[in-house]
């Protein structure tokens, strides 16, 4: 291949960014493109089937048959968007087990936030209403984000995500005008999660090293600081219509910004929970590595079926 | 790292309701096609949105290819196995 | 065309996913509500105390074995079954609740009494405040759900068995028993034939498949027997047209199942019956069950006159 026709289909690439319209999969591409492609999809996959265990901890649990009912069907939507972007993943020539041998050997990362326990039925509540939130705030740009099939795989994830938010918030609704041992355990849950949401959105713009590069090639559309102002604006809000405090003294009403202010998050446990030393870590980790190499002789069998040929 | 055999992927195809033409919507792993056609049915019409489902093997699909001006660079376009991160190199191997 | 609208005129089929109405969060995969315009007065003949006794043993039936198989979430050897085994779960859920909700209506005495106010609804009282003695489910559900060899075995008899059942108590006298059944009988076909199909794919897969499956097969084998015992109660909703003597379906359901067994090229069983009589039926449970309701029950049991 000549340096003219390289420099060429790089001239094609670019034009294509810049006019906003889509790559698809068989488009030339960077190299560097790709694989920013491929780390950020998969990691969002990975959030989605680690996401299943913070809430599926509490399905069996559930209590009234109307709740459990919606939590179930709200954790196998996880399911369903960890597959879908798995599947926009593949597009780029990675199978979806070479995926989850990174997420299990810790090659990729998924969201930090699941690496916090659920400790009351109140926390399912939370993870729709705060988690699921900020998720919806990064998510939806997505839906526009210059890779083809991630955002069409982003269109159906958002649209199942705003249910998701909403049953989040109408669970803590309803336990707010329950019992004082029920409003305790919803703000008790706020308090638990608030940080850990703000943190969703990845360090502050100036120590997020891969922002920029991902922003020129739409793949990411907004700032960390950004979408995390967005969200609090937000928030505090529906935090004053459920009737909970956010545990933050700083935040306020900024007239002349016309936002909220407010306190930072504590990066450096950010920092741990990252790198491995989160309250579960191990234990996500874990427990996906369990299912998947008990499901291994069950994927073997249908392959091997399959191979026979015979029909039913 | 061993790469395991995986059950192939398909595309999925909805009609969404009469008169309407299947849009591809997905794709998911099955083993063979009435597995994919029961997964579909899980996976992409879990809240009744669909009265119709074709799945279609991936590699079956015939595609044009993106950049028909040009030819120089059709025949690679529909080859993901022709690019290296089809690959799984063990992450010792330096430098690849 | 501005390409940033792109995602708007998307040609999808889920547009107006979010005008749905909420009912579809709660009744697992069929949204339409199976009682509609169905009379829900207690026929004439029939003994409304029978009718709960009744609906209590089919919907905790249903909401026992819903608990089990929701317990594959995020454990199962794939993301497609995860959600095939969830799916499968939230139809059984659906049931429950509507058969629960009989069982009130039909005898409210069967309802345990919670303290005054308690907002808890009829259907919730009956599954999280009734004690392990007042559960009416038989004992095949209760197990644990073991690998996934076991988890197709146990689903396929119990699947076969219930399928014949509804298919006869969809011509009951009871009209929304009838209704309750017609809208079972579409979601129990689908798991009978998604355990059907991974039954032979298992028999026929590897030989580590096949070993685990019969092994699975012999672990349930035992307890299935329970299924086509008549209990008392199920003898009254026999004679008063508005139930079915499960023993009387235990041919069609053997055809079936011999005719899975000899496409998978697996023999049968021969291991002995677990206990004798209609147990689980009359509240007589395995140990499993204790722990299986401290655990669906723990919370719900700690806030009597919480709102969920």
């Amino acid at each position: 291949m000549t340096a003219t026709a390289n420099a060429d289909r790089e001239a094609d690439f670019e034009r294509t960014i810049e006019h906003h319209d889509r790559i698809e999969p068989r488009d030339w591409m960077p190299e560097k493109y790709r694989a920013t492609v491929i780390r950020q999809v998969a990691q969002h996959a990975h959030s989605e089937i680690i996401g299943m265990q913070p809430e599926g901890n509490w399905i069996t649990r559930a209590p009234s048959l109307r709740r459990k009912a919606i939590l179930l069907a709200k954790v196998q939507d996880e399911a369903g968007h960890g597959l879908y972007l798995y599947s926009a993943c593949e597009t780029l020539g990675v199978s979806r087990g070479e995926l989850t041998d990174k997420l299990i050997s810790g090659k990729q990362k998924y969201s930090s936030i699941f690496n916090y326990p659920t400790l009351s039925y109140a926390d399912v509540g939370t993870i729709g209403w705060l988690v699921d939130g900020a998720a919806i705030c990064n998510q939806v740009p997505l839906c526009r984000t210059s890779y083809g099939p991630y955002g069409r795989a982003m269109i159906r994830v958002c649209k199942e995500e705003s249910f998701h938010q909403r049953q989040g918030y109408e669970l803590l609704m309803t336990m707010m005008s329950g019992t004082d041992e029920q409003r305790a355990m919803v703000q008790e849950s706020v308090d638990r999660f608030w940080w850990p949401a703000l943190m969703m959105f990845g360090p502050p713009d100036a120590d997020s090293p891969n922002t920029a590069q991902s922003m020129a090639w739409g793949i990411k559309r907004d700032t960390n600081d950004d979408l995390r102002q967005k969200f609090v604006d937000m928030s505090v809000p529906q935090a004053e219509a459920l009737g909970v405090t956010l545990p933050d003294p700083e935040l306020a009403w900024n007239e002349e910004r016309g936002h909220h202010d407010f306190g930072q998050p504590d990066w450096d446990e950010f920092a741990a929970v990252v790198s491995g030393s989160g309250p579960c870590n191990a234990q996500r980790i874990a427990h996906r590595k369990r299912a998947h190499d008990e499901g291994a002789w069950v994927r073997e069998a249908a392959l091997a079926f399959a191979a026979k040929g015979t029909d039913l | 790292m061993t790469v395991q055999p995986e059950w192939p992927l398909y595309e999925i195809f909805v009609r969404g309701k009469r008169g309407l033409n299947h849009v591809h919507v997905g794709s998911l792993h099955a083993a063979d096609d009435e597995m994919a056609l029961r997964h579909a049915r899980d996976v992409y019409t879990r809240r009744n949105e669909g009265v119709s489902i074709w799945a279609v093997r991936a590699d079956l699909i015939v595609a044009s290819s993106p950049d028909e001006k040009d030819p120089l660079f059709a025949p690679a376009g529909d080859k993901v196995y022709r690019h290296p991160t089809f690959y799984a190199i063990p992450d010792d191997v330096p430098h690849m | 065309m501005d390409s940033h609208d792109l995602d708007l005129d998307h040609d999808s089929v889920y547009d107006g996913l979010l005008g749905g109405d909420a009912s579809q969060w709660a009744f697992g995969t069929d949204f339409e509500d199976p009682l509609a315009g169905v009379d829900t007065t207690i026929p004439a003949g029939v003994d409304g105390a029978v009718l709960a006794a009744y609906c209590l043993m089919l919907g905790d039936d249903a909401l026992v074995y819903a608990h089990r198989l929701s317990e594959w979430t995020s454990n199962a050897p794939d993301l497609e079954d995860d959600i095939a085994l969830a799916n499968i779960s939230l139809d059984l859920l659906g049931q429950a609740r509507l058969l629960l909700a009989r069982a009130a209506a039909a005898d409210p005495s069967v309802v345990p009494v919670l303290p005054d106010g308690s907002p808890v609804p009829p259907e919730d009282a009956l599954a999280f405040f009734r004690d392990e003695s007042a559960f009416r489910n038989v004992r095949y559900v209760e197990a644990p759900n073991g690998d996934f060899g076991v988890t197709i075995a146990r689903l396929l008899l119990f699947s076969t068995h219930r399928l014949a059942l509804l298919q006869r108590l969809a011509a009951s006298v009871d009209p929304v028993l009838a209704a309750i059944a017609a809208k079972g009988v579409k979601e129990v076909t689908y798991h009978r034939d998604y355990a059907g199909r991974w039954f032979v794919t298992l028999a026929r897969g590897t030989e580590e498949s096949r070993r685990r499956l019969v092994a699975g097969l012999a672990t349930v084998w035992p307890m299935y027997a329970e299924l086509t015992r008549c209990s008392d109660v199920e003898a009254r909703a026999a004679e008063q047209a508005f139930g079915v003597d499960p023993a009387t379906v235990g041919d069609e359901v053997d055809a079936v199942v011999e005719h899975v067994l000899a496409t998978a090229g697996i023999e049968r069983p021969d291991v002995p019956a677990s206990g004798t009589g209609p147990l689980g039926r009359t509240g007589r449970h395995s140990e499993a069950m204790g722990r299986l309701l401290a655990e669906m029950q723990v919370v719900a049991r700690a806030h009597p006159l919480g709102k969920w």
